[in-house]
Parts: C-alpha cells; sequence; structure tokens
C-alpha cells in the first residue's frame, strides 16, 4: 500500500496540495476471525491491514466534474476566498464504471471547515452551479484520521442541472467545530442537530444547536466509534448469545 | 364588560384561603366575551400546548409544541426522537446482507424504498450496479411502486380519520390490506421484509403472482376511485384542506422539502426522473404536480400518484412475465446467498431437500455458504450515495466501507424527518384544527424520522 502517489500535477491551481501524497488512512486493523493471544491458531493474527479512503484524483476528472470545479474556483477566486486553500481535494468515485460519465460517478470535494460557508453559497447561487438542494449532513467518526477524527459528509443536489456532489468537511477531536451551513441552507437545522448530538460536531453559528435525537441531559455521543453499542447476553434454548458489539468480529 | 362589583376582576383565584398553593388554579366568570375574560385572566403570559408524544393524530410520537393566542398558532416547534432505537448504530455491528434487515425498519410504512436505496448503495461500493439482473430489477421497481400505493393510502387513510371522515380510513386500509397480501405473498412478512438483498432480491416471486397481482390491483383501482369520490368533490373535506398549510416552492427549496409537498408547488421534480435508477427511464409515467401548494393539493396529487405507480406496476407485471426463469441475484457467489428459499418441514428456513444437496455434494460449497452466512462479504473501501424517491420525498443513503465485512457508517437522510422542519412554517399563523391537517399532508412516519 506504499505505492500510492498523488494523482498527477499538471498545474492546475486545484491538484491535491503536497503534503497529500499518501493515501488517506483511517484505519489500521490488526489480526483476523477477532482472535487474538494464544486462542490464535490460524495464523492471521500478525495481519496488520491498511485501510485507506480513496486518494485525490487528478485532472481530468471527467463528465461535468471538470466543469463544476472550474467554475467553483472562480466564483471563490471572486468572492475573495483563496480556492487552493478553501478546496483541499477533489475525488473521484467511479464505483466500477469505465469513465465518470456513467450516472454512479461521484464527486467529492474535501472543503476546508472555514470556508464551508463560502463554498456552500458559491455552489447554490452561481448560474453555472445551482446546488439548490441540500440533502443533509452525515457525520462519520475515523478515530485513526490523527487530527481530522470527525468528517462532516454534505450531499448536494443541482435541480436545474440534474447534478450531485459530496462535500467533505473535517475537524479533530479536540477541536470539533464546523462553521453552520444553516445560513446558506435552511435545511440542514435539524441534520447539523443531529450531526452534533450523535458525533459531537459543533456547529458554530447554528441557531439552536441542541440534541435531537437523544434525550437533553444525554452524556456522550453514541455514534462515535468510541461509544458501545450496548446490549446484554441473551439465553436462548440453553445457549448464550453475546451481545452484538462483542461477537467475532471478521474484519 | 362589566365585572360584579364586589370583584375588581373577573377572576379571581380559587382558594384565597391558601395561597401557599404552588399551583395556580383560576376561576373565571363574568358575561363578557371569553377573549376578554381570558386576557384578565392570564394577561400576557403565554400558552403553550403539547400535542403528543402519544396524540393520535401525531401519526406516532411526534410531538407538537404548539403557542397558542386563543385558537391560533403563533409559534409551533416539533420534538423528535421518541422513537429513536439507533439502527444507524446497530447496523455497523451487522453484515452488509443484514443491513437490509435494520433499514427496513426505519420508515415501516414504505420498507422496500430503505431496503432498495441501501442495497443500490452497497451495490455501488461494490461495483455491480450493473450486474444486478434485469428481473431483480423489475421485481424491485414492482414492489416499491405497490409499496408507494399502500404508503400513500395509508397517508389519505390516516389524514381523513383525523378530521373525523372513518369511511376514508376503512377504504383506504382496505385497499392497502390488498397490497399487502401481495407483499406476503412475495416477500412472506407484510411489513420489515428484508426482501431486496445487496446484489439482487432475495428470492424470485411465487408462481401465478401476476395473475393474483392483476386481480389485486383491479380491486386497488376501484378503491381509489372510492376514495376520490368520497374526497376531492366533498365540500366540507376541501373546506378543510383548501388553503391550508401552504408552503410555497421557495419554503420547499430553503427547507429542502421534497415529495408529493414540493410537487405541490408545481415544481415536477422527481428522483426517478431525475437521476433515474432500477431502470425508472425506461418505464413510461408522468410527475403529476399542482399549483396551490396546500394540504388539498397534497391529496390531489397523491392519489394521482397511485393511478401513475399503478401505470408503472403494469408495465413491470409485463417484463416480469416476459423475462419468467431468469436470475433474480448477481452472478457472483462471493456475493449472491445461495438461498433457494422454500419452507422446510418445520415451517421455516430452507427446505431440507436444499440443504441435502448442499452438505451432500460438496463440503467446500458448505464451508462457502457458512462463511457467506457468518462473516459476510467484503466490500470496498469508500463511501456512495443513492438517494430514490421514497412516497415522502428524497430517500438519501450514505453507506461508508472500511473494506470490512460490516458497514462502517450507514446514514440514512429520511424525508420524513427533514419534512417535518416545516411544521413552523406551515402551522404558524393558523388555527390549532389546521395543525392536525397540515401535518397529516406531511405525513411523517417517525420510525423513520428517529430510525
Amino acid at each position: 500500500m506504499s505505492d500510492v502517489t498523488p494523482g498527477g500535477d499538471q498545474g492546475s491551481a486545484l491538484q491535491a496540495p503536497a503534503d497529500a501524497t499518501t493515501l488517506e488512512l483511517v484505519e489500521v486493523k490488526r489480526g483476523m476471525f477477532g482472535a487474538d493471544g494464544s486462542g490464535d491458531t490460524s495464523g492471521y493474527g500478525g495481519l496488520v491491514t491498511p485501510v485507506a479512503m480513496p486518494a485525490a484524483s487528478s485532472r481530468p476528472y471527467g463528465s461535468w466534474f471538470d466543469q463544476v470545479i472550474d467554475v467553483l474556483t472562480e466564483v471563490l477566486d471572486e468572492a475573495g476566498v483563496p480556492p487552493q486553500e478553501a478546496i483541499e481535494k477533489v475525488v473521484v468515485d467511479l464505483h466500477g464504471a469505465d469513465s465518470a460519465d456513467a450516472q454512479r460517478a461521484e464527486l467529492t470535494i474535501d472543503v476546508a471547515r472555514e470556508h464551508v460557508v463560502a463554498v456552500c453559497r458559491a455552489l447554490r447561487d452561481d448560474q453555472d452551479l445551482r446546488f439548490e438542494l441540500s440533502l443533509g449532513v452525515s457525520g462519520v467518526h475515523y478515530p485513526h484520521d490523527a487530527g481530522r477524527e470527525l468528517h462532516a459528509v454534505y450531499h448536494l443536489a443541482s435541480i436545474t442541472h440534474s447534478r450531485r456532489l459530496r462535500l467533505e468537511v473535517t475537524a479533530s477531536d479536540d477541536d470539533p467545530h464546523i462553521p453552520s451551513t444553516t445560513s446558506v441552507y435552511p435545511s440542514n437545522d435539524w441534520h447539523e442537530r443531529e450531526a452534533y448530538d450523535f458525533f459531537g460536531i459543533v456547529f458554530d453559528g447554528h441557531p439552536a444547536l441542541t440534541r435531537i435525537e437523544m434525550p437533553d441531559d444525554w452524556v456522550g455521543h453514541p455514534q462515535r466509534k468510541d461509544y458501545p453499542l450496548g446490549g446484554i447476553p441473551v439465553e436462548y434454548k440453553g445457549a448464550t448469545v453475546p451481545p452484538p458489539d462483542t461477537r467475532r468480529s471478521y474484519s | 364588560m362589566s365585572a360584579p362589583a364586589a370583584a375588581p376582576h373577573a377572576t379571581r383565584p380559587a382558594g384565597n384561603e391558601d395561597m401557599s398553593s404552588t399551583v395556580r388554579a383560576f376561576e373565571a366568570y363574568g358575561d363578557g366575551d371569553w377573549d376578554d375574560i381570558a386576557r384578565e385572566a392570564i394577561g400576557e403570559e403565554r400558552i403553550v400546548v403539547n400535542m403528543g408524544p402519544q396524540h393520535p393524530s401525531t401519526h406516532g410520537v411526534l410531538r407538537l409544541m404548539l403557542e397558542i393566542d386563543g385558537e391560533t398558532v403563533t409559534e409551533a416547534r416539533a420534538g423528535i426522537g421518541y422513537l429513536h432505537t439507533g439502527i444507524e448504530k446497530n447496523m455497523e455491528f451487522r453484515t452488509w446482507t443484514q443491513g437490509t434487515t435494520f433499514c427496513t425498519r426505519m420508515d415501516y410504512v414504505a420498507p422496500l424504498f430503505q431496503e432498495a436505496a441501501y442495497c443500490l448503495a452497497v451495490e455501488k461500493l461494490l461495483g455491480i450496479t450493473d450486474d444486478v439482473p434485469e428481473r431483480a430489477s423489475v421485481i424491485r421497481v414492482l414492489m416499491m411502486e405497490l409499496n408507494r400505493i399502500a404508503s400513500h393510502l395509508v397517508c389519505l387513510g390516516t389524514g381523513g380519520n383525523e378530521m373525523g371522515a372513518t369511511t376514508v380510513m376503512t377504504v383506504g386500509f382496505t385497499a392497502r390490506e390488498e397490497i399487502l397480501r401481495l407483499f406476503e405473498a412475495v416477500t412472506g412478512l407484510r411489513m420489515n421484509h428484508a426482501y431486496i438483498r445487496p446484489g439482487g432480491v432475495a428470492v424470485d416471486t411465487p408462481e401465478g403472482f401476476t395473475t393474483q397481482a392483476r386481480a389485486a390491483l383491479k380491486n386497488v383501482r376501484g378503491y381509489l376511485k372510492q376514495l376520490s369520490d368520497l374526497m376531492l368533490a366533498n365540500p366540507i373535506f376541501k373546506a378543510r384542506l383548501t388553503d391550508v398549510g401552504v408552503l410555497n416552492l421557495s419554503g420547499c427549496m430553503a427547507l429542502a422539502i421534497t415529495g408529493p409537498v414540493l410537487r405541490s408547488t408545481g415544481l415536477p421534480y422527481d428522483v426517478r426522473k431525475d437521476n433515474p435508477y432500477c431502470g425508472y427511464e425506461t418505464y413510461d409515467f408522468d410527475v403529476p404536480t399542482a399549483k396551490g401548494a396546500d394540504c388539498y393539493d397534497r391529496v390531489v396529487l397523491r392519489i394521482e400518484e397511485c393511478y401513475q405507480s399503478l401505470k408503472i406496476v403494469e408495465q413491470a407485471m409485463e417484463r416480469l412475465d416476459r423475462t419468467e426463469g431468469e436470475p433474480v441475484m448477481v452472478a457472483d457467489k462471493k456475493i449472491a446467498w445461495p438461498a433457494q428459499l422454500a419452507v422446510g418441514g418445520d415451517g421455516q428456513g430452507n427446505s431440507l431437500e436444499h440443504i441435502k444437496k448442499i452438505m451432500g455434494t460438496s463440503m467446500e460449497a458448505l464451508i462457502h455458504h457458512f462463511k457467506l452466512v457468518t462473516e459476510g462479504f467484503r466490500v470496498p473501501v469508500g463511501q456512495a450515495w443513492q438517494t430514490v424517491e421514497h412516497p415522502r420525498g428524497e430517500l438519501g443513503v450514505h453507506v461508508v466501507s472500511d473494506g470490512g465485512t460490516r458497514p462502517y457508517r450507514a446514514h440514512f437522510r429520511d424525508p420524513s424527518f427533514n419534512n417535518l422542519q416545516g411544521v413552523s412554517v406551515m402551522c404558524e399563523g393558523g388555527q390549532v384544527a389546521d395543525v392536525v391537517v397540515a401535518v397529516a399532508s406531511l405525513d411523517p412516519v417517525l420510525g423513520g424520522v428517529d430510525r
């Protein structure tokens, strides 16, 4: 997994930054079948598997992706936001398709958290972008992604142009702050409350950032990876079934 | 108004002798208007009424906090979370295939949509979108459209019931029963199907299904006619719904409200047309819209959408007849469960014959079967997003894989969850009785909202 290099550099302003020369490592798995110590007779106990999310893509991205990135760069520039800083990287997921023209190809833009509102505003308002519809915020917790453990993932849709894209913004566990996008997309109100409730991401500038699903006095953020699932052993016909989070894991 | 001379106010605290009581109670008398009495009694105090979470007209456990001034709602807020069961978290501890068993329980009125969206997202990650057999896609479309009709029937039926039109409810639920019987024939269950699986569907339709379905749908058509006769021209019904719960296009876009509520503003946005999946681009159907953006138009739209769904179902059944005997699961044996499901002698599980075949012919097949079912298949690292047109709007699924046999994260953007944000805008300034109508027109299902 060490031979991964960033996808080329054609001199574009939007290449992956120089320090993104490795894959985005989010986890390192050890062993297999959940067996470790003396119980491991499989020989798989020493297995080390790095888990890395897809690396930054290089130009041309294909389909309408290049155009959207170009326009976004331009609009951000006009608005006084340095695009190289705002757009950290661009990832194209082909999902098994031959080219980005396939309907299932997806565009992900990693956005620096301080510029997320400006990027959203540009994506919503420019006539060539027009991502009018925000389909919510999904939090993801990567405890091994040091310094950027918390990811907020925004899915935007353009009804005008029939396009969809994804913004990914990260924050660290120590400083879990991301600016709220409710000023641009009021619909993100509840979605940001949900991400706060489940992951502890604090959306600065949100009108009323309170828990939405869990009780107000709940301690902890349940969908974080360090929060246990809970459960009790269940006895059935003489055998005991352990709770799901203590069962053997294969990965 | 004139109050008795003995009392300076129209009201006096009840039980003057016990002023230490911390509970304030009032007794009102006088011959004036109630508004005047109330004003003197409570002055500028706000009256906040809790509607729910156990109110029958809140579709489950929705809590509405209404600040009222007489009969007028001045502020409305929705409180949710009473049905939060941590389905998304639970999915992280089960295999990818078991995920369908969990997500089907989210929006329990439209379970097949969660299954379909989730499976399409997993198939994207696996890179097998093109390998899903045509017959599987046809069955998915057929099941989803039947489910859309069933869901709309619940919406219309319960909506009518909440306004006191019990017949609307009984007709709606009788019609839904026809569809649930079809579900039972195909999946074995009336709800919580876990029928659509990554790679295809669990089992082919039973013999003679299309004949049974055609007969049932003829009845459904009749019930739909009854419903529209009962509702659409009824002056009381129209008076209750017209110009109530209005939310215009810009309001819908700002709050990302989709589905029939958005289409009632005149925008023909439908994921089936905008970003087709499961081969919807090959079916002939229309996206009905309306202009009024009120509750009445949403009822008209839902009835019309049922007819459009029937149209799709008929086309799907033709294809079903044409593809008789073709596979309903991807050919890749590393993904497809060896699920030639049949009822065994014990009334459940796989048939003895099938198990005998696996056990008797190949030990490797047995190991493979065991591994696939207990451990599950691995899904490449990455993330995917899939939306489908749910009866209530755009349902989105965000799945993240770390390359393991379980979802690293599965998030569902449930349309009801998002649409409930519109409650404030739709109810404020209206009457308390209109709240019930407005919420019914959003058609929230709290299982999906809270997950």
